[in-house]
C-alpha cells in the first residue's frame, strides 16, 4: 500500500512538471524566440515586494534595468522606475496545446519586459526557452523511449518465442549494440545522417538515432519474460486448445512483459532527455533558434559566458526535478514489479 | 585457461562486428569530406571526383571495408581527409589522453565506492547510511552536462583549478616533476565531473551486494566466532560478494567513456570525444569510423579484464572451465 502511494506520488509530482512545460505557452511570459536587443546577457531581475523608502506594496514589482554609467553590458536596477508585476496580462501569441490560439500569460510587467532568469545573447527570455526547449527535449525523450520499446518488444517477442536460430542471431546483434558505448554509438548514427537539416527535420532525425540506438536491453529483458511466460501451464493451455502464435503473443504473453516495459520506460525517458541535450548541446541536434535544453546550455561553452554570465547555468538546474522525478518513479515501479516473482529475477540485474 | 581463450575469441568477434556495422552506416551517409568543396565553383568537378577516386570512395562497400582492412594490417585504419595523414597515429594520441582520464576515474571511483558501499550497508537504515543513499540519489540524477558545466562554473568563478585543455601554456619548458604537476592539475576537472557522474551508481551496486551477503550463514558464524566487525566486513563479506561487482567493473568502464566523450568536449580535454566531434562535422570518415572503433576495443579490452580478475577471484569459474 505504501509502494503504491509512493508510485502516485511520484506520477503527480512528474504529472505536474510535464503539465507547465505542455502548457509553456502560458507559464512563459514571452515568445522563446523574441529578441530585446536592449538588454542582451541581462541578469535575472530581482521582484520586490519593498521599495526603497521601506514601503510594502501588495502588488510585486521589478525596476527597469539600465546600463551602469560607463558601461556597455553592465546592468544596474533603475530604482527611480518600478514597474508592477501584472497576472494574467495579453502577451504573445501562442497555441495551446498545439492548436488553440491564446495570448494570455501567467505574469507579465506593465510597460515593460520581466526576466526572471535572465536573457541570453540576443535578449531573449531565458525563463520562457527554457519552457518552450522542454517541449522539445521531453517529447523527443518520449517519442525516443516509445520507438525503442517498440523495437525491443517486437525483437525480445521473437527472439523468446520462438527460439532457434532467430534467438541466437538477435541476441547476438544485440550484445553487438550493448557493446559500443551508447553515446559513441548515437555519434556514429548521428555522424552518417545530414549535418545542416531544418529544425523539425532535424528533431525528428533525432529522435530516430536516439531510438533505434537503445533496443537492445529492452529486447533482453522483453526476451526474458516471453521465454519464462511460454512455458506458463494457462499459454499450454491455450495452445493445447489450437491458439494461433499471433493470439498467444498479444493475449498472454505480452501483456506479461508490461510492467518491464513500463519500468524500462521510466528510466529511458530520462536517459534519452539526456541524449537529446547532449546531441544538441554538441551542434548535432535540434538547432537554433529553437530551443531546446541542450542548446540552451549550449552558450556555456564559451569561457567569456562562463566567466560572466553565470545565469546562463540556471537551465541546468530547473531541469534537475525531471530526473529525479524519473528516477523516484523507476524505483517505485521496480519496487512493485519485485512484487511479483517472474519479473524480479529479471529487473534484479537492471542498472 | 579454455574460459579466457574464448572471452578473447568473444571479443576480437565482437569488434569486426562493430568495425562491419559502421561501415554499413557510412553507406547510408549522405554526402562526403568532398562535398563542401561542390559549392567551390574553383574546383573543377573532375578534381573532385579525382580525388574521391584517389581515395577510394567511388568503389563499392566491401571493397573499401577490404582496403581499409589492409590498411589496418598495416597500422593506418585508413586516411584522415582532414588532417591529410593516416587515421592510426592521429587517434593514439588522443587515445591516450582518454584512456588517462578514464583509467583515473575508474579506480578513484571504485577505490571511493568500495569502502564507502560496504560502510553504508554495513549501517543499512541508520542515519549515515540514508544520507548517503540519498546523497547519491541527488548526485544520480543531475545530468552529467549539468554537473560537468557547473564544475567548470565553479572553476572559473573561483579561479581554484585552470579549465580546459590538458596543460598550461609553456609547458614544454617545464621540469618533469612540473609537467607531471601541471597535467595533474588539469586533470582535476575533468576527473572530479567523470568520478561524481559514475560513483552513484557503483556505490548502490556495492551497497546492494555487501547487504545481500550480510546475512549469510557464514558471516553470521564468523560473527558467532568473534571475527572483529571490520574484518568481517572487508576480509570476508566484500571477496564474497565480488562476483557481480567485477562484472560491474567491466560495464563501468563503457559507462566512463561514454561519460568522458562530453566531458572531454566541455572541459576541451583533448581526448578521442572532440576529435570525434570535429570529425563529425568535418565528415572525415575514417577518423569518426576509427574513434568508435576504439572506444569499443577500450571497452571490450575492460570487460575482457573484468573476465581475467573473475577468473583469479572466483574458483568456480576456474574449476568449471577446467573441467570442460
Amino acid at each position: 500500500m505504501k509502494m503504491q502511494r509512493a508510485l502516485t506520488r511520484w506520477l503527480l509530482a512528474l504529472g505536474a512538471l510535464h503539465g507547465t512545460v505542455v502548457c509553456a505557452g502560458f507559464f512563459a511570459p514571452y515568445d522563446p524566440a523574441v529578441q530585446d536587443r536592449m538588454y542582451p546577457y541581462l541578469p535575472p531581475m530581482r521582484v520586490h515586494l519593498v521599495d526603497t523608502q521601506g514601503h510594502l506594496h501588495a502588488r510585486p514589482f521589478v525596476y527597469q534595468p539600465k546600463l551602469r554609467v560607463g558601461s556597455f553590458d553592465q546592468y544596474e536596477e533603475d530604482i527611480t522606475d518600478p514597474r508592477p508585476v501584472k497576472f494574467l496580462p495579453s502577451g504573445d501569441y501562442y497555441r495551446l496545446l498545439g492548436f488553440l490560439s491564446c495570448r494570455r500569460h501567467l505574469f507579465g510587467a506593465k510597460n515593460a519586459r520581466i526576466y526572471l532568469l535572465g536573457t541570453d545573447a540576443y535578449g531573449r527570455d531565458q525563463l520562457s526557452r527554457l519552457l518552450f526547449g522542454g517541449q522539445v527535449s521531453l517529447v523527443a525523450g518520449l517519442l525516443g523511449a516509445g520507438i525503442t520499446l517498440l523495437i525491443g518488444m517486437c525483437i525480445g517477442a521473437v527472439a523468446g518465442y520462438f527460439g532457434g536460430w532467430r534467438d541466437g542471431l538477435l541476441m547476438r546483434l544485440s550484445e553487438l549494440f550493448m557493446a559500443l558505448p551508447w553515446l559513441y554509438l548515437l555519434f556514429a548514427i548521428r555522424a552518417f545522417l545530414p549535418l545542416a537539416v531544418s529544425p523539425l527535420k532535424a528533431f525528428f532525425l533525432i529522435i530516430a538515432v536516439i531510438g533505434t540506438v537503445g533496443w537492445a536491453r529492452p529486447a533482453r529483458l522483453v526476451r526474458g519474460v516471453v521465454l519464462s511466460a511460454k512455458e506458463r501451464d494457462f499459454v499450454r493451455a491455450a495452445r493445447g486448445f489450437g491458439a494461433t502464435n499471433g493470439y498467444l503473443l498479444r493475449r498472454h504473453i505480452l501483456p506479461e512483459t508490461s510492467s518491464v516495459l513500463l519500468t524500462q520506460a521510466a528510466i529511458l525517458i530520462p536517459q534519452y532527455v539526456l541524449a537529446e541535450m547532449t546531441l544538441s548541446f554538441l551542434g548535432l541536434g535540434v538547432p537554433e533558434p529553437v530551443p531546446s535544453w541542450g542548446n540552451l546550455l549550449s552558450s556555456l561553452q564559451q569561457y567569456s559566458v562562463l566567466i560572466s554570465h553565470w545565469w546562463m547555468y540556471l537551465p541546468a538546474v530547473a531541469i534537475v526535478p525531471f530526473f529525479l522525478g524519473y528516477l523516484g518513479l523507476a524505483s517505485s515501479l521496480h519496487e512493485r514489479g519485485a512484487a511479483y516473482k517472474i519479473e524480479s529475477r529479471i529487473l534484479g540485474n537492471l542498472t | 585457461m579454455r574460459y579466457l581463450l574464448r572471452r578473447l575469441g568473444h571479443a576480437l568477434l565482437l569488434l569486426a562486428g562493430v568495425s562491419v556495422l559502421t561501415f554499413l552506416f557510412t553507406a547510408l551517409a549522405p554526402g562526403t569530406y568532398f562535398d563542401e568543396m561542390r559549392m567551390n565553383p574553383q574546383i573543377a568537378p573532375e578534381t573532385i571526383a579525382a580525388l574521391r577516386a584517389q581515395y577510394g570512395l567511388d568503389k563499392p562497400l566491401p571493397l573499401r571495408y577490404a582496403s581499409w582492412l589492409s590498411s589496418l594490417v598495416h597500422g593506418e585504419m585508413g586516411f584522415s581527409f582532414a588532417y591529410n595523414s593516416p587515421v592510426a597515429p592521429l587517434l593514439l594520441v588522443r587515445a591516450g589522453n582518454t584512456l588517462l582520464l578514464t583509467i583515473t576515474s575508474t579506480l578513484l571511483a571504485w577505490a571511493i565506492a568500495l569502502p564507502l558501499g560496504t560502510w553504508s550497508a554495513e549501517r543499512m537504515g541508520r542515519l549515515p547510511d540514508r544520507l548517503l543513499s540519498w546523497g547519491t540519489a541527488m548526485l544520480l540524477v543531475i545530468p552529467d552536462l549539468a554537473l560537468a558545466l557547473g564544475l567548470l562554473v565553479l572553476a572559473v568563478r573561483s579561479g581554484w583549478f585552470p579549465t580546459g585543455g590538458m596543460a598550461s601554456v609553456g609547458f614544454e619548458t617545464l621540469s618533469p616533476f612540473n609537467k607531471l604537476r601541471d597535467v595533474a592539475l588539469h586533470m582535476i576537472l575533468p576527473v572530479t565531473a567523470l568520478v561524481l557522474s559514475t560513483l552513484p551508481l557503483l556505490f548502490r551496486h556495492v551497497r546492494a551486494a555487501i547487504a545481500d551477503i550480510l546475512d549469510a550463514p557464514f558471516l553470521l558464524a564468523a560473527l558467532g566466532h568473534g571475527i572483529p566487525k571490520r574484518t568481517l566486513l572487508y576480509r570476508y563479506a566484500l571477496p564474497a560478494a565480488a562476483n557481480p561487482l567485477i562484472s560491474l567493473f567491466g560495464f563501468s568502464i563503457g559507462m566512463l567513456l561514454s561519460g568522458s566523450l562530453l566531458i572531454e568536449v566541455v572541459m576541451s580535454w583533448p581526448g578521442l570525444g572532440p576529435l570525434l566531434l570535429e570529425a563529425i562535422l568535418a565528415r572525415d570518415l575514417y577518423v569518426v569510423i576509427g574513434g568508435i572503433l576504439f572506444s569499443t576495443f577500450f571497452l571490450v579490452g575492460g570487460n575482457l579484464f573484468a573476465d581475467l580478475l573473475l577468473y583469479w577471484a572466483d574458483p568456480r569459474i576456474r574449476t568449471e572451465s577446467n573441467a570442460q
